[in-house]
C-alpha cells in the first residue's frame, strides 16, 4: 500500500465519536455530506472560518455531525442565525445545512428575506418532500397527490417551486441536483462557497422510510434510480418551469448564476456614501 | 487522425476499496453505481443485520470512490493507488 | 474577574436631556453593544431607531429583521460570531422571542432582550403603559430556566442598568431583560452619563485554552462555562438540545439533570449578588409597599403622603424583579403589618410577594388593567386600609 491516504475524505470532517448517524438506511442526507466535505477540500476554504447552521429535523442534524463551528437552532430560523454570524464575523464562510420544512414551511419567510437581501451564505437545502423527523408529515414541497401523515388521503395544496421562489426573491445563485448527482452537487457547492452572495442549492433526497414507503415508491436505491431515469439536465432553465410532479421529469441544473452587490457591501457603501469619515465600520467582533 | 491503438493503453492505476463493515446500512447506492459492476452483498450480516458490501473483482476496480461518494453511512470509500514498476 | 473600561468612543459622556428609550440605546452602546437586532413596534421603537443612527459613528451594525423571531435569533448568530448584542420589544414581540430566550438560556448564549412593557393582552394599547409581561418575563419560554430581569424607573436607570443587564449577561452567560415600561421609555428626563473610565463592563468569557483541551459545556468552579466563538478553530457545537459537555445531543434524564440544575443553579446559587433593590424607611414601617418601574415614583409620593398623615410606612423597589428578593421580604413579613403591592396588570409580582410572606403578613393589592400610572391617592388608600 502507498503513502497514500487510507482515510474516507470525509472523516476529517465528521465527528467521530457521534457516528454512526441517525440517518435511516437509503437516506439520502449523508451522501450530501459526503459531497459538502468533497467540496470543501476542493473550494480550498479555511477550515476554521467554516460555520455550519441548522434547523431542526433530519437534515438539520447534519451540523451536529460536523466537525466544524457547527450551530444546531431552532425550528426554520437557521437562516437568520446565519445572518447575524456573517454580520458580526464577515470572515466566516457561513453554510446553513436544512431541510425543505425547516427552511420553506416555517422558515420561508426568513429565506426570502435572506435572498432578497443577498446576505452572503449558502443554503444547502435537502428536499425529500416531508418533515422526515416528526414522521412523515406533509410539506411544503409535497407534491399534489402524495401522502403523508397529516394529508392521510393525498396532498392537495399546490407546492412551492424552490428555485423559483429563491430566485424570485433575489438569490444570486440557484442550482437543483438530486442525491443521484453527487459530483454536480460537489461541484454546485463549490460554486456556492465562492459565490458572493445568497446562494441556494436544492438536493431532491429520498426519505424511504416515510415519504417513499407511505407514496408506495421503493426503497432508497429506487429512488436514485428514479432519479437516475427521470432527471433531466437543463442548465440555465427558466426557474418558472422547473416544478416537481408526482410521477413526472425532474429538471435539475444550475438555473441562476447572477452578480448581485451583497448586503455587507450595499450596507458599507450606502454608510459610507452618507457618513463619509464618520463611518466607522461594522464593529466586527 | 492518428491510427487507433491495436493494444489496450496499460493501467497506471489500480483501486482499492475500504470497507467500514459495522458502519454499513445495505442500502446498495455503491453497488448500484459502481460504474464496473464490481461491488456486492456479502454473505456475512453486519452487527446490524446488514450485509455490507464487498468487492468482488478486485482487479477492475480503478478507485474512482463514487462508491465513496455515495455511500450515506460513510462505510466505504475507494483509493486510486499507482501501480508499481 | 478583572473589569473593563468602557470604551471612550462609545459613551456619550455628559448630561443629556433623554427619554428612556434613547437613554437604553446609550446604555447599550456604552456597554459595548455592537450589534442589535430589531423589528418596529410601539413604544420600543425608538431605542434601535437611535442605535441605528448612532451605531454607525461607533463602529457596528443594526438591522432590522423581518420580524421578532428573525431579531431575536440574530442576536444569538452575532453573540456566537463575536458581536455584543441586544434586541428590543413589546408585549406582542415579546410573545414571539420566547422560544430564542429558551434557546439562549439553554445554550448559555450572553444576550439583553428589552421590553418596553405596553396595555396588553394581544394588541392592547400601543402607546400606553402595561407592566403585565412581568409573569412572562420569568417563566415565557418553555421549560425549566431562570431568569434576570431588570425595571428601570427612569431614563437615567434606563441607561445605568442596560449596562447592568449587559454586565450580568456576561458574568453568568445567560439572557438578561430590560423590562421597561412605556411611560419610562417616552419619559424625558435629566442623564448623567459619566465617562467611559467609571463604566466597569464585565469582559466575555472567553477560554484561553487551545481548541484540543476545550470543552464548550465544561463549566468552571463557579458552573459557567468559558466561552468560544466562531472562526478561531474552536469547531464547537451548539445546540438546543440537552447536550454534554462536548456540546452534543445527550437524549437522557441523567443528561438533563445535570445540565438544566446546572444552568439553574448560575442564578440560584448567587442570588445574593444579583439581587437588587432600593429601600426607604423601612427601620420602622409597619406597611411595605412594593413597587417597581414607573409605578415606583408614584408609590414613593403616596408613601411621602402617607408619612405625613402619619402612617409608618416604608418602600421596597426591586430594582432587579426576578430573581425576587425572596430573602428580604421574607425578613419584613415576619416584622410588618402589611404590604401594598402596586402594579400596572391585574396582580402578578403580587404573588411573589404573597408567596414570600409565607401569610405572616397581608398583601394588599393596588392594580388596574394599564393604560395609565395610578394616581397617587389611591395607593395612598391602600396604605390606610393595609395599616389597620
Amino acid at each position: 500500500m502507498s503513502a497514500l491516504t487510507t482515510i474516507n475524505p470525509v472523516e476529517p470532517f465528521l465527528r467521530a465519536d457521534r457516528m454512526p448517524h441517525i440517518w435511516c438506511p437509503g437516506c439520502g442526507i449523508g451522501t450530501t455530506v459526503n459531497c459538502f466535505a468533497r467540496a470543501l477540500v476542493e473550494s480550498k476554504l479555511p477550515i476554521e472560518k467554516v460555520a455550519v447552521v441548522s434547523g431542526i429535523g433530519c437534515t438539520g442534524r447534519v451540523a451536529g455531525y460536523l466537525h466544524l463551528d457547527s450551530f444546531h437552532t431552532t425550528h426554520g430560523r437557521a437562516i437568520p442565525f446565519a445572518t447575524g454570524l456573517k454580520l458580526a464575523n464577515p470572515d466566516l464562510n457561513v453554510v446553513v445545512y436544512s431541510g425543505d420544512g425547516d427552511l420553506i414551511a416555517i422558515g420561508g419567510n426568513h429565506f426570502i428575506h435572506a435572498a432578497r437581501r443577498n446576505v452572503d451564505i449558502t443554503v444547502i437545502c435537502v428536499n425529500n418532500f416531508t418533515y422526515g423527523m416528526t414522521g412523515g408529515q406533509v410539506a411544503p414541497t409535497t407534491p399534489v397527490g402524495a401522502t403523508a401523515s397529516t394529508s392521510p388521503y393525498g396532498c392537495f395544496e399546490r407546492p412551492f417551486n424552490l428555485p423559483f421562489l429563491a430566485e424570485s426573491s433575489g438569490a444570486v445563485y440557484v442550482a437543483r441536483w438530486t442525491t443521484y448527482h453527487v459530483r454536480h452537487v460537489a461541484h454546485a457547492m463549490v460554486e456556492a462557497f465562492q459565490k458572493k452572495g445568497f446562494s441556494f442549492i436544492e438536493i431532491l433526497s429520498p426519505c424511504p422510510t416515510l415519504y417513499q414507503r407511505r407514496n408506495k415508491m421503493g426503497d432508497g436505491l429506487d429512488t436514485m434510480r428514479y432519479y437516475k431515469q427521470h432527471s433531466v439536465i437543463r442548465n440555465g432553465a427558466h426557474t418558472r418551469e422547473v416544478d416537481i410532479n408526482l410521477q413526472g421529469d425532474i429538471i435539475v441544473g444550475k438555473f441562476v448564476d447572477i452578480e448581485r452587490p451583497t448586503l455587507h457591501e450595499t450596507m458599507e457603501q450606502q454608510l459610507r456614501e452618507k457618513l463619509q469619515d464618520r463611518y466607522a465600520g461594522g464593529g466586527g467582533a | 487522425m492518428s491510427d487507433a491503438p491495436t493494444a489496450p493503453r496499460a493501467r497506471r492505476f489500480r483501486g482499492q476499496v475500504f470497507i467500514d463493515w459495522n458502519r454499513c446500512k445495505g442500502c446498495g447506492f455503491c453497488i448500484e453505481f459502481c460504474p464496473p459492476k464490481i461491488l456486492a452483498f456479502s454473505e456475512e450480516f453486519n452487527s446490524h443485520g446488514y450485509h455490507p458490501p464487498y468487492l468482488a473483482k478486485e482487479e477492475a476496480c480503478t478507485g474512482c470512490d463514487l462508491c465513496g461518494l455515495y455511500c450515506p453511512d460513510f462505510a466505504i470509500f475507494g483509493v486510486r493507488v499507482p501501480m508499481e514498476g | 474577574m478583572i473589569l473593563n473600561n468602557a470604551i471612550p468612543q462609545c459613551v456619550l459622556t455628559g448630561a443629556h436631556f433623554l427619554d428612556g428609550d434613547c437613554a437604553c440605546s446609550e446604555g447599550a452602546i456604552a456597554a459595548g453593544a455592537n450589534f442589535a437586532a430589531g423589528y418596529p413596534i410601539t413604544p420600543s421603537t425608538e431605542v434601535v431607531e437611535h442605535f441605528a443612527s448612532r451605531i454607525p459613528t461607533v463602529g457596528g451594525v443594526f438591522l432590522q429583521m423581518e420580524d421578532e423571531l428573525a431579531s431575536s435569533i440574530a442576536i444569538l448568530g452575532a453573540t456566537w460570531g463575536g458581536a455584543k448584542a441586544f434586541t428590543v420589544t413589546s408585549g406582542p414581540g415579546f410573545s414571539l422571542m420566547m422560544e430564542h430566550i429558551g434557546y439562549a438560556a439553554m445554550t448559555e448564549t450572553p444576550c439583553v432582550f428589552v421590553d418596553v412593557q405596553r396595555g396588553g393582552p394581544s394588541t392592547g394599547l400601543p402607546t400606553l403603559p402595561g407592566q403585565a409581561d412581568m409573569m412572562q418575563a420569568r417563566w415565557g419560554s418553555h421549560g425549566d430556566y431562570e431568569i434576570i430581569a431588570l425595571c428601570p424607573n427612569s431614563p437615567q436607570e434606563c441607561f445605568d442598568l442596560t449596562i447592568d443587564a449587559f454586565n450580568l449577561a456576561e458574568e453568568f452567560r445567560i439572557p438578561v431583560l430590560v423590562m421597561m415600561d412605556e411611560c419610562v421609555g417616552h419619559m424625558t428626563e435629566k442623564v448623567v452619563i459619566p465617562p467611559a473610565s467609571d463604566i466597569k463592563l464585565f469582559p466575555r468569557r472567553y477560554t484561553s485554552l487551545p481548541p484540543s483541551e476545550y470543552l464548550p459545556y465544561r463549566p468552571g468552579p463557579d458552573g459557567i462555562p468559558e466561552m468560544a466563538r466562531a472562526g478561531e478553530g474552536y469547531r464547537t457545537e451548539v445546540t438546543g438540545l440537552t447536550h454534554d459537555e462536548h456540546g452534543y445531543p445527550a437524549m437522557n434524564w441523567q443528561a438533563q439533570k445535570k445540565l438544566v440544575s446546572r444552568l439553574l443553579g448560575k442564578i440560584r446559587n448567587n442570588l445574593d449578588r444579583i439581587t437588587r433593590w432600593e429601600e426607604r424607611g423601612l427601620e420602622d414601617a409597619e406597611v411595605v409597599v412594593v413597587a417597581y418601574g414607573i409605578t415606583s415614583r408614584v408609590a414613593e409620593r403616596a408613601m411621602q403622603m402617607a408619612r405625613a398623615e402619619g402612617l409608618q410606612v416604608g418602600l421596597l423597589r426591586p430594582v432587579v424583579v426576578w430573581p425576587f428578593p425572596e430573602k428580604r421580604v421574607r425578613e419584613l413579613a415576619a416584622r410588618v403589618r402589611s404590604f401594598v403591592v402596586v402594579e400596572i396588570n391585574y396582580g402578578q409580582i403580587v404573588h411573589e410577594v404573597e408567596r414570600c410572606a409565607g401569610g405572616q403578613a397581608r398583601a394588599v393589592f393596588v392594580g388596574h388593567g394599564g393604560g395609565a400610572v395610578h394616581e397617587p391617592e389611591e395607593i395612598l388608600q391602600a396604605m390606610r386600609e393595609a395599616a389597620q
